[in-house]
């Protein structure tokens, strides 16, 4: 499955921005995935570890070198005959690898140097983004006196500082605690919607990449497997690994009409549909029971509590069916119904709080 | 505090070895001369002879006559400069012969109190000027060695042979200057061997030894810096007796055939 | 990677016996040979050996030659030792252990390989000697080659195993900023290596400083000119024992001091 590239009319008609074929043969692993950003649009490519999301930006960059029949082109002009050094490119990695032997003002003023800027100049660059990511008192300061989020913020003034046209980070947030976390993304969004030239970002982390991105391309064994805008995506998951990302519980069955049957449960549902289908809803809508509720017998099945876990402020209730799902209650309920594991219950969804699509 | 208690520790051990090392030095003869002779008992009759280096080849020769004469005796060398033999032997090592290039050395040992007896000299041996292949720098003659565009190797004059050049360079009156003073006679005959100095002075047996390599010239001042060899048995021998044969050896016509055959001059 | 946890300090609880033993056997099995010189050194002469010129003299030509052997290993020896950890061409593991050879060869066999090279009438020598009149042996600049040949496979090995530790992402960085590899490493790999090279550096300065057989083969023994402490020692041993003590503890004591000053001012350790 090699994706489904978004034609060239929908957005950069005139061949601005970034069209890449991946392609990189590793032993017993091949990465081959169509990417398109257009100039000013943020992509996320999403996927579980061992993807091939940082391989995809690796080429991107030119540190991993593309297979038979890869190709990228930036703006027109062919990228990937370049080395990663002559690329117009500029790179946020992971760990930010800021170099630990220069100052913040050096680390961001390093690449307009390595590209003939004039010293002076160079530096004054430097400053004014340091400036700019609201660093400029921490000009002087090495890396390992920055936190965690001071350094993120130098990683992407250093990046930005060679004018990049095409502008990779690679996990931006995964280094950081969840509060600096909350502070840096918003930060970084404002930052990336103030820059004209394209941006792919690599991530496991679906907030990251709903808040951040413009579309999502989700990667799984080195190929696309779903791509659209974040709201899309999140509403209409296709594989089980998204319906987790998104925390949508997720099944595929055989439609007909309001109904959509999944093994012996029946979903009554809002839409309209027949053939394969997909059946989604949030733990959020499942409701628990001791015994067997009057009334309908859809969307009701029997389970056993296989764990429970604190979720935001309430408990998450991990439950096996067939089909398992993932319930969200209070932890009132949890005390009230006496939940523990191993013991069965039944679980119940509301039809108008499934969504249902064409598988 | 546990830092501290190891280097205590530490410095205990350190201070008991140098005390062990201290008592070592003084009584270190009988030490290592009951450690051979603890050897000897399992292997046989091992016999060990310290000897010049000069003595390499003629000396195992003798060696191999020996082993003939006395079945089931082993004849073991070990061949350095003389000095360094001297050392060895004065701080204990397990030695029954003792051959020295020059009877200053043999005084170290004498001195000592450790030879049986009074050491003879067995042969002598005179300087010559050794010339590389082509002698390049067409020297005849010693005094041809004081131009100072000339590269010459000398001894240094800690070693037997450098204080012999010095004997026969002051006898002759000439100024010469090195380019180097060699640690002993082989490493200033290696200098010539090598074409990388034009002459030196260096025994007529190391000339004749290496032989078509280098050229010996031979100069009348050498008579005065006439190296003369001492040999004696050695008081902490393991083996006196054979010790006192092989001496025997060394002295009879027998031996001194081979070592006149090496260049070396009766005493 | 600001705080890499577990990185060095010193382990805390007992240190278990079976390390122990072993580790001050090792201290005891090192030190007990400076005991032994300390032992026996004829402290009442010391200062009068101390003022002859020659002493001093063989003392300032060991401290030059080994320093100026260990910045010509510096400039040959970290460009190689790059070559060897970050290039890919073949033979490299041929190259690799071609590189040990002068730490297996006797210096003695060394000094003499160095004269059939570079001697007067060496493959190499002959040609400097008719092309240029540059006779290498029997002069200092022959000490510093002799003591570099020697020392060498020191930097490159230390510098080498620095290089092959460091974080490569790091040169990867500067790659995607637009730095050459020439500027890569210069900018980044050599700045986070420097103390994998000063340590390289430091071995190779202390081997230059007691090298013996290859020098005394190459260079040859003129005070002076040639005659490097090492040399003094082992010839002072010939006729005059104590004098040798003497000479090796203030060699021992200038390398020691040094040694520790370094440390303290660049690799500012414990």
């Amino acid at each position: 499955m090699g994706g489904r590239p978004v034609t060239a009319g929908d957005r950069g008609a005139e061949g601005g921005g970034l069209r890449a074929r991946l392609i990189v043969e590793r032993a017993a692993f091949r990465l081959s995935v169509d990417l398109e950003a257009a100039p000013g649009e943020v992509v996320a490519l999403l996927g579980p570890n061992g993807a091939g999301k940082t391989t995809a930006l690796r080429a991107l960059a030119g540190l991993a070198a593309l297979g038979e029949g890869g190709s990228i082109d930036l703006d027109g002009e062919p990228l990937h005959t370049l080395p990663a050094e002559r690329r117009p490119i500029g790179v946020v990695f992971q760990d930010y690898l800021l170099f630990p032997h220069l100052s913040a003002l050096d680390n961001v003023a390093f690449g307009p140097r390595c590209r003939g800027v004039p010293k002076a100049e160079a530096r004054r660059r430097a400053a004014a983004l340091l400036d700019r990511v609201g660093l400029a008192g921490h000009a002087a300061a090495r890396p390992r006196q920055l936190s965690g989020g001071q350094a993120q913020r130098v990683a992407l003034a250093r990046a930005l500082a060679v004018r990049p046209r095409l502008l990779l980070l690679d996990e931006p947030l995964a280094a950081l605690d969840a509060h600096t976390r909350l502070e840096i993304r918003s930060e970084l969004r404002r930052h990336l919607a103030g820059f004209d030239g394209a941006t792919v970002l690599v991530t496991h982390d679906a907030l990251d990449a709903m808040v951040l991105a413009d579309r999502l391309v989700v990667i799984e064994n080195g190929a696309v497997v779903q791509q659209g805008p974040p709201a899309e995506v999140a509403r209409r998951p296709q594989t089980d690994y998204v319906a987790r990302l998104v925390g949508l519980n997720l099944y595929r069955g055989t439609a007909d009409g309001h109904l959509v049957t999944v093994g012996d449960v029946v979903f009554s549902v809002a839409e309209r549909l027949s053939g394969p289908a997909f059946v989604a809803f949030s733990p959020a809508a499942v409701a628990l029971y001791r015994s067997r509720p009057d009334g309908t017998p859809r969307n009701l099945w029997r389970c056993r509590i296989e764990g429970l876990e604190p979720h935001g402020d309430g408990i998450r209730v991990h439950l096996e069916g067939p089909p398992s799902v993932a319930a969200d209650v209070t932890p009132a309920a949890v005390v009230d119904l006496d939940l523990g594991r191993g013991q069965e219950v039944w679980a119940v969804v509301k039809a108008t709080e499934t969504h249902a699509y064409p598988a | 505090m546990f830092p501290t208690r190891l280097t205590r520790r530490v410095t205990a051990v350190a201070v008991a070895a140098v005390l062990v090392a201290g008592c070592g030095s003084t009584g270190s003869g009988d030490a290592g001369a009951s450690a051979a002779s603890g050897s000897a008992a399992s292997a046989g009759k091992p016999l060990t002879v310290f000897a010049a280096a000069s003595l390499t080849e003629t000396f195992t020769t003798l060696g191999a006559t020996f082993e003939a004469a006395h079945p089931g005796t082993k004849v073991t060398f070990n061949f350095g400069s003389s000095a360094t033999l001297a050392q060895q032997i004065t701080q204990g090592a397990p030695a029954d012969v003792f051959a020295a290039a020059s009877p200053a050395t043999m005084k170290t040992v004498t001195d000592a109190g450790l030879a049986a007896g009074t050491p003879a000299t067995f042969v002598r041996n005179r300087l010559e000027i050794a010339l590389p292949p082509g002698n390049p720098a067409k020297i005849d003659e010693l005094k041809d060695l004081a131009d100072p565009k000339v590269k010459v190797a000398l001894c240094a004059a800690q070693v037997p042979c450098g204080a012999a050049a010095v004997k026969a360079l002051d006898a002759a009156r000439l100024k010469v200057t090195p380019v180097t003073l060699e640690q002993d006679v082989k490493a200033t005959l290696t200098k010539v061997e090598l074409g990388e100095v034009d002459a030196a002075l260096v025994y007529r047996t190391d000339v004749l030894a290496a032989g078509g390599k280098v050229k010996g010239v031979d100069f009348p001042e050498a008579a005065q810096a006439i190296n003369d060899y001492p040999v004696a048995a050695l008081s902490k021998a393991p083996q006196p007796e054979l010790a006192r044969q092989f001496v025997d050896l060394v002295l009879s016509p027998q031996g001194l055939d081979v070592l006149t055959a090496a260049g070396f001059e009766s005493p | 990677m600001r705080t890499r946890p577990g990185e060095a300090g010193p382990v805390r609880g007992p240190v278990p016996w079976a390390l122990a033993v072993p580790a001050v056997a090792g201290v005891a099995f090192l030190v007990l040979p400076l005991a032994g010189l300390l032992v026996r050194a004829p402290w009442a002469t010391l200062p009068r050996r101390l003022a002859e010129p020659q002493v001093l003299e063989a003392l300032r030509l060991s401290l030059v030659t080994a320093t100026v052997a260990t910045l010509v290993c510096l400039v040959l020896g970290v460009p190689l030792a790059w070559l060897l950890a970050r290039a890919e061409f073949p033979g490299r593991r041929l190259l690799r252990a071609l590189i040990t050879v002068p730490l297996v060869l006797p210096p003695v066999v060394g000094g003499v390989a160095l004269l059939l090279v570079l001697g007067r009438r060496g493959l190499v020598g002959q040609w400097l000697d008719s092309a240029f009149g540059v006779s290498l042996p029997f002069t200092t600049a022959g000490v510093v080659v002799a003591e570099a040949f020697v020392a060498m496979p020191f930097l490159v090995i230390s510098v080498e195993g620095a290089m092959r530790g460091a974080d490569r992402r790091y040169e990867e960085a500067a790659a995607t900023l637009g730095a050459s590899r020439w500027t890569v490493f210069r900018r980044v790999t050599l700045p986070l290596i420097t103390p994998g090279v000063l340590a390289g550096a430091v071995l190779c300065w202390a081997r230059a400083l007691g090298e013996f057989g290859a020098t005394i083969t190459f260079a040859g023994n003129f005070p002076g000119r040639t005659q490097t402490m090492p040399l003094a020692v082992y010839l002072a041993l010939e006729t005059e024992p104590d004098a040798a003590v003497v000479l090796s503890l203030v060699l021992l004591a200038v390398s020691v001091a040094i040694l520790a000053a370094l440390r303290e001012r660049w690799v500012g350790g414990p």
